[in-house]
C-alpha cells in the first residue's frame, strides 16, 4: 500500500513539472470573493469574500497588493496579499471592469464601461488625475513596455484608441473588427494585439506605424465560428508563442507569434474568459466563467493538466511568485 | 419595483387598434378595469413616479472603515464639426388593447428612445470620426397622415428613415415614388407581408419577421419533443397571420398540428375564462397549446386553465421576441443600463430594433469613413457588414429581402427559456438564416 502511495506521489510529480511555488488569486464574479490557489499543486488554499462583482485583478509591482475591480461597488479595491484583507479603495469611478497597470507600477488606467471614459489613478496618492472619454463600452486597456501609450479599446465603437501618456490626450484612433475585447502588447512594445469578439478573430498592429499586420482567424472542427469569440490574451516574453482564449470555443488557441499563424487548440473548461502566465511561464493558468474552473496547461509539454474547482464565474487571474 | 417590467411582453406587436365594441365585454372584469383606468390614472402615475423616484435615490452608500477618495469631475466630450448626418423618425400613437391594464401599456416613446440612444452612442463613435448624427423626429396621433409626414421628410432632403408604423401604412410608405432614393427602416411590424409580397428595396426590416419568431419558437418545441400543437386563433386579421406563420414553422421544423380551434366571442356577460376555457381545451390530446393572438385578448388567460396541465407558447406564455429585459449575456446588461437610465423605463423590442437602425447607419458611416448616402446603403447591405447587437453573434442583412438577422429570445414574463437559433439546427451557410424565409424560400429578390 505504501509502496502504492509512493509510486502515486512520484507519477504526480512526473506529471505537473515542479514549477515556482507560484499563488493564483482567481476573481470570482459571482460569489464576490476571490479564490487563492496554490499554483503547484493546485490546491485551493481558501476563498475570501471581497467587494460586490470582482473582475479585473492585478497585483502590485512590489507584489505585496492586489488591485481588485468591485464592479458593484464602483471601486478598485486594494487588497493585501499576506492578510488577503483590503486596505484601501482607489476612486475608480462607475462600474470598473478592466484596467491596467504602469511599467513604473505607479498609476492604474481604468476603463468606466457605462460612461465612456478612461480613469487615470495615482496609486500612491490614492486620487484619480483625470478621465479620458474614449469610445462607447471601453473595455480592453493596455500601456505599451515603455510607457509611451495607452490603449483603449471600445466595443461598440470598434475603435483603439491611442492615448499618449505623457499627455494623457488620445492622438489617434484606428478602426478594428466588431466588438473589440483585450488589448495586450508584445514585451518589446513593438506589437499591438487586438482580440475581436463578434468578429472572432485577433488583430496584430505594427506599433510605430499603427498599421495592421495581420487579422489571425481561428477555425475549430466541429465548432461553429460563432462560438469562436476570442477574449484574453497572453504572448510570451520572447514573442515566440501566443495564447488567445475563445470564450464558449471552450479552448486556448496557440499561436506562432512569429509566423502569426495558429498551430494548436487546448480543450479547457466553459466559456473560457482570461489567461495568466505562470511566473516562469512554463504554464498557463485560464479561467472558466460557466464550469467554474482554472485549468493548468503545461505549455512545455503541451497538454492541459488539471481542472481546478474554484467557485462561481472566475473572471480573471493574477500569478504571484 | 416590477410594476413596469410586466408590460414587456414582446411577441406582441400591436399593429392598429381594430377593436370592437363587443370585445370589450369578453369578460365583465374588463369593463371595471377600464372605468378604474380613466378615475384613478393621474393619480397612481403621480404614485408610481414617486416610488420610482425614491427607488433611485435610496441607495446609500455605505462607507466602510476605509476611506473612499473624492469624486472626480468627468470631462465634457467635444463636439466635432466634421460631416453631420440626420436620420429621420416618424411615430405614431398606438391605442392599447382594452384588456390590458393601464399601467402595463406600451410606453408613448416606444421606439423612439432607442432611436435617441443609437444617435448618442453615434456621437460618441462620431468624436472619433468627424461625423456627428441628430435625429428629427415626427411623432403623430393616432390619426395623423404618416404619408403626408413621410412625403414632407423626404422633400426636405432626409433619406434614412425611421417608421414605428403599421404594415398597411408602411407598405405604402415603399410604393411611393419618394421612396426610391431612401432607405425606410421599419421598426413597427413583423408581418410577413412586407418581407414577402410587398417587399420593397427601399425597407430594411429591423424587427424579426413572424416566421422567424414561429421557427424560433419551433426549434424549441421540436427540442423539447412537445411535437402535438393545439393551435388557438384568435379573431383579428393579425392572428390568422401568426396562425399561418406558424404552420408553416410546425411543418418545418416536423411538429403536428393536431387541433385548431378559433377563439369565438360572445356578449353574454355570464361567460367567465374559468368555465370557457376548459370546456374549450377538451376533447383530444396534444403537447402543448399555440397561441395566435397578437393583440393580447384572450392568450393570456389560457394558462393554468386548460383541461389537461399543459403549456401555453406562442404570443403569451413562452413568446419569440427580439429583446427582453432578462437579457444580460453577451454584453447586453451594458445596453440594459445604458437604456434604462435615459429612458428610465425598460427596453422594448421597437425600442431596440431603432437602436440597431441607428447603429447600422452609424456602424457602416465609420466604416466607409463618410456620410454619403449611397456608400453607406452599400456597405450596410454587403457582405462585410457586421453589427454587434448584444446577441453574441454578428448581425447582418439578408441580401434578397433586407430582413436583419438576429437571433431570437424565448421568454416567459420573468425568465430567458432558451435562444434560437437552437443548437443542432444547422445551415449551410448562416445558422441564423434557419430562421424566418431564407433565400429559396422566398418570395423577395431584391438583389436580382
Amino acid at each position: 500500500m505504501k509502496i502504492l502511495l509512493l509510486f502515486a506521489i512520484i507519477n504526480i510529480c512526473t506529471l505537473i513539472p515542479l514549477a515556482q511555488a507560484d499563488t493564483l488569486f482567481i476573481t470570482l464574479e459571482k460569489d464576490n470573493a476571490l479564490a487563492v490557489v496554490d499554483g503547484n499543486t493546485g490546491k485551493l488554499i481558501k476563498t475570501v469574500k471581497i467587494g460586490k462583482r470582482p473582475r479585473g485583478i492585478v497585483l502590485s509591482k512590489d507584489q505585496k497588493q492586489l488591485y481588485i475591480a468591485a464592479s458593484d461597488d464602483n471601486t478598485i479595491l486594494i487588497i493585501d496579499t499576506a492578510s488577503l484583507k483590503p486596505v484601501a479603495k482607489l476612486p475608480s469611478d462607475k462600474d470598473p471592469e478592466t484596467f491596467a497597470m504602469d511599467p513604473s507600477g505607479e498609476f492604474l488606467y481604468v476603463s468606466n464601461e457605462d460612461d465612456n471614459l478612461v480613469t487615470v489613478i495615482d496609486i500612491a496618492k490614492r486620487k484619480a488625475l483625470k478621465q479620458i472619454p474614449v469610445g462607447v463600452e471601453p473595455e480592453g486597456i493596455a500601456v505599451s513596455p515603455d510607457g509611451q501609450w495607452v490603449v483603449s479599446t471600445s466595443e461598440t465603437t470598434n475603435m483603439v484608441h491611442w492615448i499618449d501618456r505623457a499627455k494623457l490626450e488620445i492622438v489617434e484612433n484606428t478602426l478594428v473588427d466588431p466588438r473589440p475585447r483585450s488589448a495586450v502588447f508584445t514585451a518589446d512594445g513593438k506589437q499591438l494585439w487586438v482580440s475581436s469578439e463578434i468578429a472572432g478573430n485577433v488583430s496584430v498592429f505594427d506599433v510605430a506605424s499603427k498599421q495592421l499586420i495581420k487579422k489571425i482567424s481561428f477555425k475549430i472542427p466541429a465548432v461553429t465560428q460563432e462560438k469562436i469569440q476570442p477574449v484574453g490574451m497572453r504572448i510570451d516574453k520572447t514573442r515566440r508563442y501566443a495564447y488567445v482564449a475563445l470564450g464558449p470555443a471552450n479552448r486556448v488557441a496557440v499561436i506562432d507569434a512569429e509566423k502569426l499563424e495558429v498551430i494548436d487548440y487546448f480543450l479547457v473548461g466553459q466559456r473560457v474568459w482570461n489567461i495568466e502566465f505562470s511566473s516562469d511561464e512554463k504554464r498557463l493558468y485560464t479561467a472558466n466563467g460557466v464550469s467554474n474552473d482554472v485549468s493548468f496547461i503545461d505549455l512545455e509539454n503541451h497538454k492541459v493538466v488539471k481542472s481546478v474547482p474554484v467557485g462561481q464565474y472566475p473572471w480573471g487571474l493574477a500569478v504571484k511568485p | 419595483m416590477l410594476y413596469d417590467l410586466n408590460w414587456l411582453r414582446a411577441g406582441e406587436r400591436q399593429e392598429q387598434s381594430r377593436y370592437t365594441p363587443s370585445k370589450f365585454q369578453l369578460f365583465h372584469f374588463t369593463n371595471n378595469r377600464l372605468i378604474m383606468k380613466t378615475v384613478h390614472k393621474t393619480l397612481l402615475i403621480g404614485l408610481l413616479c414617486l416610488m420610482h423616484a425614491i427607488s433611485i435615490h435610496a441607495n446609500p452608500k455605505k462607507s466602510a472603515k476605509i476611506e473612499t477618495p473624492p469624486h472626480v469631475e468627468s470631462p465634457k466630450p467635444t463636439q466635432s464639426n466634421g460631416e453631420k448626418l440626420t436620420i429621420a423618425y416618424i411615430g405614431q400613437d398606438q391605442i392599447n388593447p382594452p384588456i390590458l391594464p393601464y399601467f402595463l401599456s406600451k410606453p408613448e416613446d416606444d421606439g423612439l428612445q432607442g432611436a435617441l440612444l443609437g444617435i448618442n452612442d453615434n456621437n460618441t463613435t462620431g468624436r472619433f470620426t468627424g461625423q456627428s448624427y441628430q435625429l428629427k423626429e415626427t411623432r403623430l396621433d393616432s390619426d395623423g397622415d404618416a404619408i403626408a409626414a413621410f412625403k414632407q421628410l423626404v422633400a426636405e432632403g432626409n433619406r434614412h428613415i425611421i417608421v414605428n408604423l403599421n404594415s398597411t401604412i408602411t407598405a405604402s410608405l415603399a410604393r411611393l415614388p419618394e421612396a426610391v432614393n431612401v432607405l425606410i427602416y421599419q421598426v413597427g411590424s413583423s408581418d410577413d407581408r412586407l418581407r414577402q409580397e410587398d417587399c420593397s428595396a427601399s425597407l430594411i426590416h429591423l424587427l424579426p419577421s413572424r416566421a422567424m419568431r414561429t421557427d424560433a419558437l419551433m426549434q424549441y418545441l421540436n427540442k423539447k419533443r412537445w411535437q402535438k400543437i393545439f393551435l388557438v386563433i384568435g379573431p383579428d386579421e393579425n392572428d390568422k397571420l401568426y396562425a399561418s406563420a406558424v404552420k408553416r414553422s410546425a411543418q418545418r421544423y416536423g411538429l403536428r398540428i393536431v387541433a385548431e380551434k378559433p377563439w369565438q366571442f360572445s356578449i353574454d356577460d355570464r361567460r367567465t375564462p374559468e368555465s370557457e376555457i376548459p370546456v374549450f381545451t377538451q376533447g383530444f390530446d396534444y403537447d402543448v397549446l399555440v397561441v395566435a393572438d397578437e393583440s393580447g385578448l384572450l392568450g393570456d388567460l389560457l394558462p393554468y386553465r386548460t383541461w389537461q396541465p399543459r403549456p401555453v407558447a406562442g404570443t403569451q406564455g413562452l413568446v419569440s421576441t427580439a429583446w427582453h429585459f432578462t437579457h444580460e449575456s453577451w454584453g447586453a446588461l451594458q445596453l440594459q443600463k445604458r437604456f434604462r437610465e435615459q429612458a428610465k423605463r425598460w427596453m422594448t423590442e421597437q425600442d431596440y430594433a431603432a437602436w440597431l437602425a441607428v447603429r447600422s447607419i452609424g456602424e457602416s458611416a465609420s466604416r466607409v469613413k463618410s456620410t454619403d448616402f449611397d456608400k453607406i446603403k452599400g456597405f450596410m447591405l454587403s457582405r462585410e457588414f457586421a453589427l454587434a447587437g448584444f446577441k453574441g453573434v454578428p448581425l447582418s442583412f439578408r441580401p434578397w429581402d433586407h430582413q436583419l438577422r438576429q437571433p431570437i429570445l424565448l421568454t416567459t414574463d420573468r425568465s430567458l427559456v432558451a435562444v434560437a437559433p437552437i443548437e443542432g439546427f444547422l445551415h449551410q451557410k448562416n445558422e441564423l438564416d434557419t430562421l424566418g424565409f431564407d433565400q429559396q424560400d422566398s418570395q423577395c429578390h431584391i438583389n436580382n
